[in-house]
């Protein structure tokens, strides 16, 4: 997981795993996608 | 106060190649999760029934917590930028998570007190260390787009309470059979239903929050974006490359001005949030009777949650564009606007009513995301967090202005379930003063005078610095 802890002071360049972002990603959209569509499953009782 | 070297700033300093588009996902792994405290109605009444209480008694576990989000981030804000956003969102989830657990055994053993201390009081301080621990982190990846990056973490504080609603009537009808949420055969959740969300609350939210903690970086000193010139950061007449300690930001005109704004801004948008669901029943009411169903009534809360939020990130990201102090501008003076029209012509039909208090509400949510990055261009990134923390009393202050106006005055116009639009008039009006007062202030709001900032050799965003980014 980890790509940036270590001994900074050699600069050693490093790089972020595309799955690691794209699995954060899923982690914080999904529920975020779950909680947005029964809002608006609510929110459609309005009209 | 040390923290333990694995949480310590030190070890989360980014190397060079990192990318930054991992940092808002950490964000919104502790924002998400602190976002419930805006969802607690969703149990509210069947705490009431569990305490043999009354609303008032258990809107205060609410009040508490608010209180002490406003508290503890103003007092822990120096802690948090000093240590880094790692420790902080640690901290934050450890206090978060134990509110639940003690708030549960309140619950589970009838006693109000355990609730009180633990939601308000542990799981408050949770609220108000995890609400400022991503901001200045965010602000110093993003120095292109400082708005975007802090919209979209305040944006889950939002969202938070959108996953949490019906997340909450999901476990409590898998924890008592005899839950009906809404419809004719409605029932309240048990005690025991509660106490059980709660502790399942209580780890969920431990886990997503050590998540987001685990994968935080900051960047490592003089690093910038590829592509971006902060030449051109400083050449905007309102954004200072200069720094600003918190001591020091709290005894300048700018911060109360902005306390002003902030205040009035959220003061406004509570009244509206606060009253809702009545709100839209009351304004369409003819011969005692609303034109408007319980469950559109629902459903116009719904809309506002989404405006609350989608406010948050858009109009966040527009102040990259046009500035700051315009977008204030627009929240306080269209805000103003759409609060007369409100108020004299809200009630001629139903989706002009509803168009308005979403607009408005879409500014409340703007004000508090957009605030962040306001701070960074007046105070530079120095103390930004801990300057925030102090910023957010206001909000703390207006969570109890704001119900209090409105409750106060509907008290005098008559009684709950039989008031009309013209009720809501006096309110609505305090509400347009309280606006135009955060214009004023916001019109106000000048560069700091150099005698506040840091010396250079001191400062952590130094002019020599950025020469050397720059380069």
């Amino acid at each position: 997981m980890s790509t940036s802890v270590g001994n900074h002071a050699t600069q050693e360049t490093t790089h972020t795993p595309v799955g690691l972002i794209a699995f954060a990603w899923a982690l914080v959209g999904v529920p975020l996608v779950y909680g947005l569509y029964q809002t608006v499953k609510t929110a459609s009782n309005l009209f | 106060m040390a923290v333990p070297s694995f949480l310590a700033r030190e070890r989360i300093i980014a190397r060079p190649g990192f990318n930054r588009w991992l940092i808002p996902p950490a964000a919104l792994a502790v924002h998400l999760c602190i976002g419930q405290a805006y969802a607690t109605s969703v149990y509210k009444t069947a705490l009431v029934a569990d305490f043999e209480s009354s609303l008032t008694a258990i809107g205060i576990v609410f009040s508490i917590a608010i209180v002490m989000l406003g508290l503890s981030a103003a007092l822990f804000g120096t802690w948090v930028d000093r240590n880094g956003p790692r420790a902080a969102m640690f901290t934050s989830a450890c206090f978060w998570s134990l509110g639940f657990f003690v708030g549960s055994a309140g619950i589970a053993t009838d006693q109000l007190w355990l609730l009180y201390l633990g939601y308000g009081v542990i799981g408050g301080i949770g609220l108000g260390i995890g609400y400022i621990s991503p901001v200045s982190t965010l602000i110093k990846w993003f120095p292109d787009r400082p708005g975007l990056a802090t919209g979209m973490a305040i944006m889950g504080f939002g969202g938070g309470a959108l996953i949490a609603t019906p997340l909450s009537r999901q476990l409590m009808g898998w924890y008592d059979d005899a839950y009906v949420a809404s419809g004719p055969g409605a029932n309240l959740a048990s005690g025991d239903a509660v106490a059980k969300l709660f502790l399942t609350f209580g780890v969920v939210y431990l886990a997503f929050m050590m998540f987001g903690a685990f994968i935080v970086r900051v960047p490592a000193e003089g690093w910038k974006p590829a592509g971006f010139d902060p030449s051109t950061v400083k050449a905007k007449s309102m954004v200072t490359t200069n720094s600003v300690s918190a001591a020091n930001a709290i005894k300048t005109p700018q911060f109360w001005l902005l306390w002003i704004v902030l205040f009035c801004n959220v003061t406004a948008g509570i009244g509206i949030l606060e009253q809702a669901s009545p709100m839209i029943q009351d304004f369409f009411r003819e011969n005692g009777t609303s034109t408007v169903a319980a469950t559109a009534a629902a459903g116009f809360v719904g809309v506002l949650s989404l405006f609350n939020m989608g406010g948050r990130f858009v109009w966040s990201s527009t102040s990259d564009y046009i500035g700051r102090k315009p977008i204030y501008m627009v929240y306080l003076g269209v805000g103003l606007v759409l609060y007369v029209l409100l108020a004299t012509i809200g009630s001629s039909a139903t989706w002009l009513f509803v168009v308005l208090a979403a607009l408005i509400l879409s500014f409340y949510g703007g004000g508090f995301a957009t605030i962040p990055a306001y701070l960074r261009d007046l105070f530079g990134t120095y103390q930004v967090g801990a300057i925030h923390g102090r910023l957010l009393t206001a909000w703390a202050a207006a969570g109890v202005a704001g119900p209090l106006i409105v409750n106060r005055v509907l008290d005098t116009q008559g009684t709950p379930g039989q008031l009309v639009a013209s009720d809501y008039r006096p309110a609505l009006f305090i509400m347009v003063g309280l606006l135009a007062v955060g214009f004023v202030a916001n019109l106000l709001v000048k560069p700091v005078a150099a005698k506040w900032h840091e010396p250079k050799a001191d400062a952590i965003f130094t002019d020599t610095q950025e020469a050397k980014v720059t380069r």
